[in-house]
């Protein structure tokens, strides 16, 4: 009868090492889980997202697309896993955010400039920063309209545009933007769509897009996300990666309608399932 | 944007000024901005034509010119001015110092679900409560004294408010205070920057209900709790001695500062709360 004297008490768990996204990886999610009433949204999700492209976020409804962004901009707790920016966590790295619904997004109480403003003046920054900063901002986006106005005296689109200037104030790392067109006439989309892809090529800000318009995912896009029903898992990664400019003719080119109609064929087998 | 001309220094008084000067030039009078006076002139006629055809007894009724005069001398400098100003005094006395205490407490309590929950109770049944069955045992405990009524008063309308505004923070828009988290703020910035002004709109409707309250129950308390003045204490005083035409006079002027403080805060609010309904 064999004995083992002396063994030990406990033995560790197995820990999982931690798997690295390939090369150009900004933010790594490893086994992330949430749990809405009980029922799985994502289970042991895995996700990499490459350093300066814009990533679109496509999939059913309830998939938790939104979720999804504000679970990585920290906007909704997670029951487990982790996400890492550049191996950072979220407490040390910059992000931007914009809303759909711009008009609970600014603050009605300041006027349109202090509303810009005011992510630079949490991170501590003096007046004369905080107004070259503004200048930037204000050149780079062509500004129009009177900024000393309060957010509710705008249009819609404006009020959209001043969402997205205080997000890039802080020239964040990562830019989330959750269906940012869809509260808006066309007209703005498009004037709005234009804006971003310029400020993205001057920047190469990382930036994350859901959309629950497919010709405005693909459109800005550099990776197309396709999401499946839940418990959400990744359907399929689609790549796009048509020069920019891209311009109104884009939409027109062979390219975009193989890659849109290629989306549309995995969201309805995803929907379909 | 929309507008293609680059003018970015638009002059701000530009559209101001365009309007004012169009008003002067064209507008011609509008007879419809006299019909809120319709409803007063026509209660005017039929009081004087009741008394007139004697329909009512004179001693209960005095003729409304009368009444209006003795209202106008009475407030130009005679006893009812003084009467007014000690009702008017005592309800922001209790309304200034319910807002010191109630507006912070309920800011307070609001941003602090479980510290209000635990509360809650406490604050409902007391605004439920009459504050006028509350008279007596205020009695009890400050006597027959001025205090007394501005207690009371305060109390009531500190629990308006109290409710009001932990309300208002705890109704303020998800996603403001999500807008704010995610620029990095901290907890202490979100609540100077969005939970307070959040809760001014709801806030500013508990202040209006609050001071309304405040000259309910001062009038009240200057009627019954032994009082030398104020114009609860006019009103009662009237009718016992049958001087029907003061009576009338001081419930036109308690009328009068009720509708006048009402007013003001809708004032303020629209000063203040600038973008409420917007």
């Amino acid at each position: 009868m064999s004995r083992i004297v002396n063994g030990p008490l406990f033995t560790d768990a197995p820990v999982t090492p931690f798997r690295p996204g390939p090369v150009g990886t900004h933010i790594t999610i490893r086994g992330l889980t949430k749990y809405f009433a009980g029922w799985p949204l994502y289970e042991n999700f895995d996700l990499d997202i490459p350093k300066g492209k814009i990533v679109s976020i496509f999939g059913p409804n309830g998939c938790g697309k939104s979720t999804l962004i504000n679970m990585i901009a920290g906007l909704i707790p997670i029951d487990a896993g982790e996400i890492l920016f550049d191996g950072k966590s979220l407490k040390d790295t910059r992000i931007g955010y914009v809303f759909q619904n711009y008009r609970e997004a600014l603050f009605p109480w300041w006027r349109t400039i202090d509303n810009i403003a005011y992510p630079l003046k949490l991170m501590g920054k003096n007046k004369a920063q905080v107004d070259r900063r503004l200048a930037e901002l204000v050149a780079s986006f062509d500004v129009k309209f009177d900024l000393n106005r309060y957010p509710y005296e705008l249009s819609g689109g404006q009020q959209q545009t001043a969402s997205i200037m205080r997000a890039l104030a802080p020239e964040p790392e990562v830019l989330f933007l959750d269906e940012p067109f869809s509260a808006l006439d066309f007209e703005m989309t498009l004037f709005i769509r234009e804006k971003l892809q310029e400020v993205f090529m001057q920047t190469n800000t990382t930036m994350m897009l859901v959309s629950h318009d497919l010709e405005e995912a693909v459109y800005l896009a550099d990776q197309v996300l396709l999401l499946t029903k839940r418990p959400t898992t990744i359907s399929d990664t689609l790549e796009y990666s048509e020069a920019r400019p891209r311009t109104v003719q884009t939409l027109s080119s062979p390219s975009f309608i193989e890659t849109k109609k290629l989306s549309l064929e995995i969201f309805q087998r995803e929907v379909r399932k | 944007m929309p507008d293609n001309q680059s003018q970015p220094t638009r002059q701000p008084g530009w559209q101001a000024s365009q309007l004012a000067t169009g008003a002067i030039v064209r507008k011609p009078f509008e007879w419809g901005s006299l019909l809120p006076l319709l409803g007063p002139v026509l209660l005017f006629v039929i009081w004087d034509l009741v008394v007139r055809f004697g329909l009512v007894k004179a001693i209960l009724l005095p003729p409304p010119a009368d009444t209006l005069a003795t209202l106008l001398s009475g407030m130009l400098g005679g006893d009812l001015l003084q009467h007014f100003s000690v009702t008017l005094y005592r309800t922001l006395l209790a309304f200034g110092i319910a807002t010191a205490i109630g507006m912070p407490l309920g800011i307070l309590l609001g941003s602090n679900v479980r510290a209000y929950s635990s509360v809650e109770f406490l604050i409902d049944f007391f605004r439920s409560t009459p504050s006028s069955a509350l008279i007596p045992l205020f009695l009890l405990i400050f006597g027959i004294s001025d205090i007394n009524k501005v207690a009371i008063a305060t109390f009531g309308a500190f629990l308006i408010i109290i409710f009001n505004c932990a309300y208002g923070v705890i109704n303020a828009r998800k996603q403001r205070v999500a807008a704010a988290k995610v620029m990095g703020a901290s907890r202490w910035q979100i609540f100077k920057d969005v939970l307070f002004w959040e809760s001014l709109q709801p806030s500013f409707v508990g202040l209006r209900s609050a001071v309304s309250m405040a000259l309910v129950i001062v009038v009240v308390a200057e009627m019954f709790i032994g009082s030398e003045n104020g114009l609860g204490h006019k009103i009662i005083d009237a009718q016992q001695v049958m001087n029907t035409k003061i009576m009338y006079a001081a419930i036109i002027a308690a009328g009068v500062l009720g509708y006048a403080l009402n007013i003001l805060f809708l004032f303020l609010e629209r000063r203040i709360v600038h973008w409420s309904g917007r």
